[in-house]
């Protein structure tokens, strides 16, 4: 009993432990596949759906395909393709996966290729670091956290902000 | 003889061709600056639906104030957030301007996004904003009327919805009035804002 309590709490230390290094370093190397700032967004109240973006680059001399993952807030994880066109939003899910040419880099991000995680079980929050995994055909699996931006922003790290000229206030949830 | 009325339709049918395609690529008066270009004089039009709060709210309800009409659903991960708090932001810089607008959000997925839902979904963004949900044949009619898209599409877990993007900009007699697109700069989406608020 007690020693389950211990082990607990060491598992938690870890996961902590594991949070705070990803949210420094927050760049990750599978195989021939490097991964660079995972992030989303603090999810607006009820909201059941968010979005994951990062990049990936892929050094090696073959494809590699995202095929899927997992992210521990969400019951289910998908790798999506998102466009705008004439006004209209479609979104589909990506069956056979997001592919990653030798040499190139692919950027997922706002308004195009992103993983989508549905079945919310509780609200992102502003600047905390979120787990999840990724799952390549070549590469395999790899631990990865999502390092959580505000609420609308377009690119992580504050970038992407800008509304012209004028408008000096932060953009901030209320 | 047959051959006459057959040039004569063929000439009809040429015609209205030019038309129609002067009138889509906003050569025609009226259309200008606006994206997508449909025919501006038939978007907007009567509907009835129900507000996050549970109150009817109909078309005619909104006369003698300008209203913006934005489609979305709340498991949108992307487009929707992103549109709802630029519009809060937007209305926040109106300043005494922004009670002179009406906001509307009407679902595109009624089936999930319930009145409760909505509530819940907007505590996240200006209070100002209402929600509006209806029926299918409640939401059909209005995404009839404002030429608006949406379908719902099959995911290996759910689905999700494509919709019209753009937010609508309707004056006080409920006539078309402009649009703001996704991607819309803060500057440019304000000013069509203070535009409308005295149309």
């Amino acid at each position: 009993m007690l020693l389950s309590k211990i082990f607990h709490a060491a598992a938690i230390v870890a996961t902590l432990l594991t949070a705070i290094t990803a949210a420094k370093a927050h760049d990750y190397t599978v195989g021939d596949l490097k991964i660079g700032h995972p992030w989303t967004r603090v999810t607006p109240e009820g909201a059941r759906a968010a979005g994951g973006f990062m990049t990936i680059t892929n050094t090696g001399t073959k494809p590699d395909t995202l095929v899927g993952g997992t992210f521990v807030l969400s019951e289910t994880f998908e790798v999506h393709e998102m466009s705008v066109t004439d006004g209209t939003m479609k979104m589909r899910q990506l069956d056979l996966g997001l592919v990653i040419k030798p040499g190139e880099t692919v950027e997922m991000k706002p308004g195009s290729f992103h993983v989508m995680m549905i079945g919310m079980k509780q609200p992102l929050r502003d600047g905390e670091t979120i787990k999840g995994t990724l799952v390549f055909e070549r590469a395999g699996t790899i631990e990865i956290g999502y390092k959580v931006e505000p609420l609308g922003a377009r690119a992580a790290g504050g970038a992407g902000h800008d509304h012209g000229s004028g408008h000096t206030a932060p953009k901030k949830a209320p | 003889m047959l051959r006459t009325i057959r040039t004569i339709a063929w000439v009809a049918i040429a015609g209205l061709a030019v038309a129609a395609a002067l009138a889509f690529t906003g050569v025609l008066p009226g259309l200008r600056g606006t994206t997508p270009a449909p025919f501006a004089a038939s978007i907007g039009g009567p509907f009835a639906l129900t507000s996050h709060k549970g109150a009817r709210i109909t078309s005619d309800q909104l006369k003698g104030k300008p209203f913006t009409v934005f489609f979305g659903f709340t498991y949108c991960p992307d487009v929707c957030p992103t549109t709802l708090l630029d519009l809060t932001n937007l209305i926040k810089d109106l300043g005494p301007d922004a009670d002179k607008i009406g906001y509307y959000f009407v679902t595109v997925d009624p089936a999930r996004d319930t009145p409760e839902q909505l509530t819940l979904y907007l505590s996240s963004f200006d209070n100002r904003i209402t929600g509006l949900v209806g029926t299918a044949a409640e939401l059909a009619g209005i995404a009839k009327a404002y030429r608006a898209i949406y379908k719902r599409v099959e995911t290996k877990d759910g689905y999700t919805m494509d919709h019209t993007a753009t937010m609508y900009l309707m004056d006080r007699t409920g006539a078309f009035a402009g649009t703001i697109d996704y991607q819309e700069q803060h500057a440019t989406a304000l000013a069509k804002l203070k535009k409308l608020a005295a149309r």
